[in-house]
This record gives structure tokens, C-alpha cells and sequence, in this order.
């Protein structure tokens, strides 16, 4: 599996998406600069990495979504490549419009990180295939705008259509994300972007080892 | 273009000894400078004088007693006088880190205060060529009830986090207190720890005559001046209005800064660097001046003003050499590198402009608008600072305090729960919540389990640094010899207690006016005493940060020394934490039992004392506290511990509390006056008292034979065992009298309650 990482000015996780994949592929990702960068044709995966991009003086991602790369981010998706967007890059994917919804500010209006209980809600996704329907995992959070907002029709729509990957456990929800959704698919179920880290859970951290699946199954798919 | 004759006119002006009082110059100091210089300083001279000799910038009133502290052992590769210490952690590998004060701008404008305390540490730490892998911070509030306390709370944690999660940085722990003491002055201590390779560390020393001065990262702004000169002197009421003198942090640029100076430093281009923190521009370009030549004899430094990049229009040179704008850095290049070095930071889009050139004159020479506005040798700037003997009175002596004259509260399992729900005690997982723990991938023990240091992996390694920050403030008051003895065994203890060598320290002393003989003899005795176990302990300070003048109104802080304490674990795998005791596990304690109630959390909140009441804090033994602290080593070392913990903060019941909450588990302690042979009328004593070298530790009930051999081998290590872990739902039980089956018992629930619910529930109150 050929990955990329997309480094905007103050992503912070790219790193740890870098480990993460070379981890699972046993080949170094390339690391695409947000100026002058380039996503290669033969590119199967494209992680966007948490972080806060440009600062998110604005609201988050939105100045990343107006970003140089972005155009080959779209030539990617259109490719039917798949992207993985964690957290920032889930909030950068909702920006470009390659996800539907919004992730407004915590309902606590605090930043929250901790441990997260997460449901699979479908393990029959590129995604997931690595983790059983309707297991719960524990994947860590660090975020202040975690709470996924859509219009009725288009949650209706999601849950529908199965695009709903992941949703915080019963009672755990940790930010006020509109039916606990805490990741979700694009139409192809080429695109996720979630909220947890899975990238910070591949063992041998206080982060645990249960994001692992998230990339074997990427590793299995492509 | 304005017309700049006015304004060159008013720069140099001739200053007389009022200006210089206006400025914080006394009129001793006047004297000496106008001896030194030859003649009296012009507006921007006089304004350059005014922060080199402020307490910040020169310690004028600790340097002596600073001196000492032992500052080297086998790994030191750089104590004090740099931005940041320097230890070896083998594998050509280098851990540097410090800690530094935000006190007086924190408690001004809390978000931004405590964001560019952030921001300012860490500079300290990537310019010495490190990236930062950990963040820790020591936070000192006022009483819960004084009607400022929470929005300083709100204010100050949600800038630690404002800052440090944006920069990608994992703030992995810290400590939370509170006390009548900080209501007009509270302390926002932070600490950076980097990682660094041995051949590619960067100093502020040796730049030689003839090469650029490049400045880089944000454009000056009008923010922050004089801000050293404001953290020098006390506060009264309505200082709100020193608000503009706080700078206002920009983490994005800091992110973009540390990128970039990381990939300047991955070259041969920088001959040195030096970040612009207190005293901005002014600090920077002359201790690199002071400290530069192949052999530290100093060199000179010409800079151009109007190259400066500038955020606003019409700053004066006195405005751009006194900002305290952040996110810059002052680098001498080597001359065929600037090209170079421009694509680098033109990269990040940041600011890199040659501003000066360094020089063989010894002089700091600045030009605005074409015209000279400054020329003042470097020498009598940072070494003929003032260096005072302050005088200072031998603080009071306390009476101890005799367990004996308390009864044994008759409902011991209320007074333990009451203890775990202190505002000291009670959990701070809405501060840490708040903070990014996990980013970069190498945490593996943080806040998160509350145990006693942090475990940050070094990357791609099987080894970790483990951290610390320890004070007891209450100690300090009752015997700042004793109190600064035990801050550093504290720190010692905490790192051991993971498995980890301890190695050197970082301190943040936090005091009040050292003018004041009784607030002196604070200082010297605290520092007499770290020095001391120090010394014992082979735990030298190789960085710190003195902070001074914390007082209102003529009311001081809590002698406050705060320890930063950095540990070496050579093998992760053998490491210990809070949460791994099992159901079954033996539980194990080393040191005696509990004597020591004076100056003890149970003294202050169960029995109320206040003051001088409250007795003597207990003794620190350092031989005892080495030899214990090497055993705990060792049975973590050889595997055999499933949990560890030391004995502090409410004494051997909240230490295991804590473990078995943590280890979300039962425990059955046995702790009888009759089986131990202690007096019952010290009961309390043994549950909550304070002594010090103590530890509790969890073996697999199936190692009770290996522990045997271990214990047999070192029969100078007192070791006590206490009973067992036992499942979550029996909750804890202290056996307390064999004979008349005496127990008090605690459900876990209750427990995690009384400890989770203090701090959310005071944050989330409505005034």
C-alpha cells in the first residue's frame, strides 16, 4: 500500500501518522508540504493528520480546505483513493465538502482528551474490516470542536446508508456530536473522518492498541 | 516618512537619577551605572538599564546564594547559565529542559499569561537545539472561596492548553494547589523537556566578531514592554491596569518557529541563538554579546533598527529593544549561510531579516533612522549587574507537633474520604482533561493514572524520561530548611517510584520581596536546603528560574520551591505505575511507620491548625531516602512490582486510595497499633502522617518468595507487609485493631467520588 500524509503549517500529528503507517505498510509514507507538495498518482491512501492547522484561528479547517494541496486531495478522492482524516483532517475533509456535516465547538466548550469508548458500528468498511460489528474499542480524543452536526435528512441519511463507522459509547458522548457519531464515511466509502486518534493507539502507549484496525484494514483493502 | 528628528531628540536625551527611579533604577543602582558609564544614559540606554538589572534579568538578589547549588554530576553536559540545562542520557543522546515562572502576568490576563509561559519555555528549550517532547506544569491558586479564584483557574488552564495543544506538544503532568497564600499572587510554573542529540546542541555563547545577526519568527509588536521590569516588583490593588504589559501568545507561529529552527539546526549555519524572552531584543543580543568570543571574553554587537520587521508603525527604539513580543529568535549566522537560512524560514513564512552584524568593540551599538540612539558597553550590562547580599533574618523556629494531643478521629473512613476531596488532594482531571497528553505517540504513563512522574518514551527507543514537579509549600513555611531539603527527596522519590536513575533538576523559586530580611531568610534556607539534597542525593540543578516579589500588599506567597525533577529509564518494560496492582497482589510498604503529623495535609484540613499550630513539617533523612529509593529500583528493576507509589500528601491511607483507584481495585491494609507496636492513641498517625522515604509497592501474590530474597538481601530497607489487593467491589479495609477486630472500610465508589467530584463541581458553580 502506497500512503501520503498531508503536513499543513502546525498539523501536529503527522508525525505520529507517519510512524503509524510505516508501522502497518513497512514503507515510509510520503509526506506532502501544504505549498508545493505533491500527492503521487499511484497514492492508495492519504491521511490528513490531526493538528491545527494555520492556527484554526478561524473556524477549524477552514483555512486548510483553501490550501494548494487541497486541489490534489480532490484529484485524489475523484480517483477513488482512499483518505483518512483524524480528527483535524476529519474537520479539513468537512470543510472541502468531501464529508457532509460540520464539527462545531465542545458542548463543554472545553478542549477534552481522554481515553474514548468507541461502538463499530459497521465493521463492513474499508475502514473497519479488522474490528467485529458492534465492538467496543478505546481509542484516545484531544479535541475542542468534536461536535459532528448535521441537518436531520442528511443524519437520516448516514445512519441510512451505513456511513456511520463509529459512535461514542452509550452516555460517553464527549462533545455533543449530533447522535454520538464519532466517525463517518463518503458516499464511496473511500473517505472517513473521525474524531479519535487512532493513530496515538498502536500499542505500547498509554493510548492502548486498539486503532491498529483502522489501518490493517486499510492495509487489507488496498 | 514622519519627521524622525523629534523622536531621535527624544531617544537621546539625556536621562537624570528620576527617570532612572521611574524605570526601577534605585538610587544605588543610578550610582553605579552613571560610575560604570562614564556618564549619564539617554532614554533608550537608561530603558535597556532598567530590564538587565530588574530581579528577572539579573537575580541580583539570589545569584550568591544560587552559587550554591551543586550545578554537575557524571551526566551533566550543561548546568545553569544557558537557556536550558543539558543532561546525557547515553546513545549520544542529550535531554534538555527547564522550568520557568509566569506568576505576575498570569494572574493580570490568565489566558495569555499562562500561553506565553508555555510558549517562553519552550523557546528556552528548542533553541538549545531540542525538540520538545514533554510539558509540565506547577500551578498555585488562591482559596477556593476568594471570589477570583475560578476564572484564574478557567483563565490559566485553558491558556496551557491554548498553547501547548496547538503546538503539538504533550503536557504529561503537573500539580494543582491551592491556598489562602496565592489570593493576590498566584504561581504558573512551566516546564519544557526536550530531546536532543550530543553533537547538534546550540548555545548563546561563542559568537565571534564579523558575523550577521539574523532575527526571525514574529514582527515586533508594542506588547509586552517592560514586562521584565513588572514581574520585579510587587503588586497593589488595581494592577489589572498593567494589562498591556502581558504579551499575547501565537502558538501557530511558535509550531512554525521550532519547524524551522529544527531545520536551520539539522545545517552547519549558526554560530548562536539565543530566543527573545524577557526583555525581548534588549536580553537576547546582549547576553549573546557578554557571552561570546572563542573564549567568553565577550564581543560587540551593532544592530539597525528600522530592519527590525515591525508589526506597527512608529515604534521607537526604545519600544523595539523593550517589547516582549513573542515567538522570536536572535541567531548569528555564519555569513555564506544567509541565503540559506531565508528559504528556510521563507518556507515556514516567518520573518528572517539580517538586522546587525556582531563586532570586536564590546559594544552595544543601536541606530534608528540613521542616527546612533544607543552606545553602551556590554560588560557593565550583565556582569556588573547588581549583586546584593540582602540582609536577612534566621526564620522561626516551630514547635512540633505531638500526635498525641489530637484524639483518633472516631470515624476514620469520613476522614479519609474527606482527605481524598481536599482541593490539594481531590482529583485535577478537569485541568488535565484540558491538555493534549498523548500527542506525539510516546506517552506512556501521564496525569491520566495520577502516579508520581510522567513516562515519556524517547522516540523509537526502548528508553523514557520520567518527570516530575514536587512542592510542598506548607513544609517550606513550617522550615524552609527542612521544606527545600524535602522538595528535592520528593522529586527523587517520585522518579524512583517509576523505576527511573533520578538525574538533575530544573527549579522555580517563588517568593516574595527579598528587600524584606524575614522574606530573605526564606530564601537562603530553602535554597541551603535543596542544595543539600542535592548534593546527598547526586541531583544537581542544572537550570532554573528565580521569581521574586509574589506579594500584595504587602502580603508574600507561601515560600513556594518548586522542583522539576528528569529520571533516565533504561528499559521500559521495567517501569512501574499506579495502576497495575491485581486482585490477589500483595501489598508492600518500605520505610516505617507513620509518626509525623506536623505540617500535614490531615493536620490542615481534619484538624483545621493553621500557622504556627500546625508544627514542624516532617524531617528528611537523605541517606534513608537513597537507600530506599535504590531498593524501590530494584524490585521494580527485577520486575517484581505490579504497582508503586510513595507516601505523601495524606499519608499511607491516601497512598493506597490512590493505588486503588488507579488500579480501579480493592485492598485490605493491615494496620494495627497492637501487631506493628505502635501507640493507638497515634493511629491517625500511621494512617495519615507525612514521614518521609516511604513507599507502598504490589507483588503477584505467587512472588511473595522472590520478594522474600530480596528483602532478606537488604535488611537495612524497612519492609512491612500490609496486607493484600483484593476485587474492586470490596472496596478498601483498614484493619486497625487485631484483637478487637477493629476495621473501617470504604467503598471504592464512594472513594472515586470523594476524590473526582471537588474540582468539576467548584469549576462548574455559578457565583
Amino acid at each position: 500500500m502506497k500512503t501520503a500524509v498531508i503536513v499543513f503549517p502546525a498539523s501536529n500529528c503527522d508525525r505520529d501518522a507517519q510512524d503509524a503507517l510505516a508501522q502497518v505498510t513497512g514503507k515510509a509514507p510520503v509526506m506532502v508540504w501544504h505549498k508545493d507538495g505533491i500527492i503521487p498518482e499511484d497514492t492508495d491512501l492519504v491521511v490528513i493528520p490531526g493538528g491545527f492547522s494555520y492556527g484554526d484561528y478561524l473556524r477549524c479547517g477552514a483555512m486548510a480546505a483553501n490550501s494548494p494541496v487541497v486541489e490534489q486531495l480532490k484529484a485524489h478522492a475523484e480517483r477513488g483513493g482512499y483518505v483518512l482524516g483524524i480528527c483535524n483532517g476529519f474537520q479539513i475533509l468537512c470543510e472541502t465538502r468531501l464529508l457532509p456535516g460540520v464539527l462545531m465547538r465542545n458542548a463543554s466548550l472545553h478542549f477534552v482528551c481522554r481515553p474514548q469508548r468507541l461502538s463499530v458500528e459497521s465493521a463492513n468498511t474499508a475502514f473497519t474490516s479488522a474490528y467485529c460489528s458492534s465492538s467496543t474499542v478505546t481509542i484516545p480524543i484531544a479535541h475542542h470542536d468534536g461536535n459532528y452536526f448535521a441537518d436531520e435528512a442528511t443524519l437520516d441519511r448516514l445512519e441510512g446508508e451505513g456511513r456511520v463507522v463509529f459512535r461514542y459509547a452509550a452516555g460517553e458522548n464527549p462533545n455533543g456530536a449530533s447522535r454520538d457519531i464519532a466517525g463517518i464515511l463518503s458516499e464511496n466509502g473511500r473517505i472517513m473522518g473521525m474524531m479519535p486518534h487512532p493513530e496515538r493507539a498502536m500499542g505500547g502507549n498509554e493510548g492502548g492498541a486498539d486503532g491498529l484496525g483502522v489501518f490493517q484494514s486499510l492495509l487489507n483493502a488496498a | 516618512m514622519p519627521d524622525t528628528s523629534a523622536i531621535l531628540a527624544h531617544l537621546t536625551a539625556t536621562q537624570e537619577e528620576a527617570q532612572g527611579l521611574e524605570h526601577g533604577i534605585k538610587a544605588d543602582e543610578w550610582e553605579r551605572l552613571v560610575t560604570r558609564l562614564g556618564r549619564k544614559p539617554n532614554l533608550v540606554e537608561l530603558g535597556i538599564y532598567s530590564v538587565m538589572w530588574s530581579e528577572h534579568c539579573s537575580y541580583k538578589s539570589s545569584r550568591r546564594h544560587l552559587s550554591k547549588f551543586p550545578t554537575k554530576n557524571a551526566r551533566v553536559i550543561q548546568g545553569p547559565g544557558e537557556n536550558a540545562g543539558v543532561i546525557d542520557i547515553g546513545d549520544g543522546q542529550a535531554a534538555i529542559f527547564k522550568m520557568e515562572s509566569h506568576n505576575h502576568p498570569s494572574y493580570i490576563e490568565p489566558y495569555q499569561g499562562a500561553a506565553t509561559g508555555v510558549g517562553g519555555i519552550l523557546r528556552d528549550v528548542f533553541t538549545m537545539g531540542a525538540r520538545p517532547i514533554a510539558l509540565v506544569n506547577a500551578l498555585r491558586f488562591g482559596d477556593p472561596s476568594h471570589p477570583k479564584t475560578r476564572s484564574l483557574v478557567a483563565g490559566v488552564v485553558a491558556g496551557i492548553g491554548g498553547y501547548g495543544n496547538c503546538v503539538g506538544v504533550p503536557t504529561v503532568a503537573g500539580e494543582t494547589q491551592f491556598d489562602a497564600g496565592y489570593n493576590g499572587n498566584i504561581l504558573v510554573n512551566a516546564m519544557a523537556v526536550g530531546l536532543a542529540d550530543q553533537d547538534k546542541i546550540f548555545y548563546a555563547r561563542g559568537a565571534t566578531p564579523g558575523n550577521p545577526i539574523f532575527y526571525v519568527g514574529s514582527k515586533t509588536g508594542r506588547d509586552g514592554i517592560h514586562g521584565a521590569t513588572m514581574a520585579s516588583a510587587e503588586f497593589s490593588e488595581g494592577d489589572e491596569e498593567k494589562r498591556p504589559t502581558v504579551q499575547v501568545g501565537d502558538p501557530f507561529t511558535e509550531k512554525l518557529l521550532i519547524e524551522a529552527c529544527l531545520e536551520l539546526m539539522a545545517t552547519d549555519a549558526i554560530q548562536a541563538i539565543q530566543d527573545m524572552g524577557a526583555a525581548g531584543l534588549t536580553s537576547s543580543s546582549v547576553e549573546m554579546a557578554a557571552s561570546g568570543g572563542a573564549n567568553g571574553e565577550g564581543i560587540g554587537v551593532i544592530m539597525d533598527l528600522d530592519k527590525v520587521p515591525q508589526r506597527e508603525e512608529g515604534m521607537t527604539a526604545y519600544e523595539i529593544m523593550l517589547s516582549e513580543s513573542q515567538e522570536r529568535m536572535l541567531i548569528v549566522l555564519y555569513p555564506d549561510k544567509i541565503d540559506m537560512a531565508k528559504a528556510i524560514f521563507d518556507k515556514y513564512d516567518l520573518s528572517a531579516e539580517v538586522i546587525g552584524e556582531t563586532t570586536d568593540t564590546g559594544h552595544l551599538v543601536l541606530t534608528q533612522f540613521g542616527e546612533v540612539v544607543c552606545d553602551i558597553p556590554v560588560a557593565p550590562l550583565a556582569e556588573d549587574a547588581p549583586n546584593y547580599d540582602r540582609p536577612w533574618n534566621e526564620p522561626p523556629k516551630r514547635v512540633a507537633l505531638d500526635p498525641a494531643a489530637f484524639d483518633v478521629p472516631t470515624d476514620l473512613a469520613g476522614t479519609l474520604l474527606k482527605l481524598m476531596g481536599t482541593p490539594d488532594m481531590a482529583s485535577k482531571r478537569w485541568v488535565w482533561e484540558q491538555y493534549d497528553r498523548h500527542v506525539m505517540g510516546d506517552t506512556i504513563d501521564s496525569s491520566q493514572s495520577g502516579g508520581d512522574a510522567a513516562i515519556v518514551r524517547i522516540h523509537k527507543t526502548n528508553k523514557a524520561l520520567a518527570i516530575c514537579s514536587d512542592c510542598n509549600p506548607h513544609y517550606v513555611s513550617a522550615d524552609p530548611y527542612e521544606g527545600g531539603k524535602q522538595a528535592v527527596a520528593e522529586a527523587y522519590r517520585n522518579l524512583s517510584a517509576v523505576g527511573a536513575t533520578p538525574i538533575a533538576i530544573t527549579d522555580n523559586l517563588n517568593f516574595g520581596n527579598p528587600e524584606k530580611p524575614n522574606t530573605m531568610g526564606y530564601i537562603v534556607k530553602a535554597i541551603e536546603g535543596m542544595a543539600e539534597a542535592c548534593r546527598e542525593l547526586d541531583f544537581p540543578v542544572v537550570s532554573g528560574n528565580v521569581s521574586l516579589y509574589n506579594e500584595t500588599d504587602g502580603t508574600a506567597i507561601p515560600p513556594t520551591p518548586v522542583v522539576g525533577g528528569v529520571g533516565l529509564l533504561e528499559d521500559i518494560s521495567k517501569s512501574a505505575t499506579l495502576k497495575g496492582a491485581k486482585p490477589g497482589d500483595l501489598l508492600v510498604m518500605v520505610g516505617g511507620i507513620g509518626t509525623h503529623l506536623g505540617a500535614t495535609q490531615y493536620a490542615r484540613s481534619v484538624l483545621g491548625l493553621k500557622g504556627e499550630a500546625l508544627g514542624t513539617p516532617p524531617p528528611v533523612d537523605l541517606a534513608v531516602e537513597k537507600r530506599n529509593a535504590s531498593f524501590i529500583r530494584d524490585i521494580i528493576g527485577a520486575g517484581l512490582a505490579t504497582a508503586v507509589h510513595d507516601i505523601s500528601d495524606g499519608g499511607l491511607a491516601c497512598s493506597v486510595a490512590e493505588v486503588a483507584l488507579a488500579s480501579n481495585c480493592g485492598a485490605v491494609v493491615n494496620i494495627s497499633p497492637e501487631l506493628q507496636g505502635f501507640p493507638a492513641s497515634h493511629l491517625h498517625a500511621a494512617l495519615f502522617g507525612e514521614d518521609q522515604a516511604r513507599y507502598i509497592f504490589t507483588v503477584a501474590g505467587d512472588a511473595e518468595n522472590a520478594l522474600a530474597q530480596f528483602a532478606e538481601a537488604r535488611p537495612d530497607v524497612p519492609m512491612l507487609m500490609l496486607g493484600s489487593i483484593t476485587d474492586a467491589s470490596e472496596g478498601l479495609t483498614f484493619a486497625v485493631d487485631v484483637r478487637k477486630d477493629q476495621t473501617f472500610s470504604v467503598g471504592l465508589d464512594a472513594l472515586r467520588s470523594a476524590n473526582e467530584d471537588w474540582l468539576p463541581g467548584y469549576m462548574n458553580t455559578v457565583d
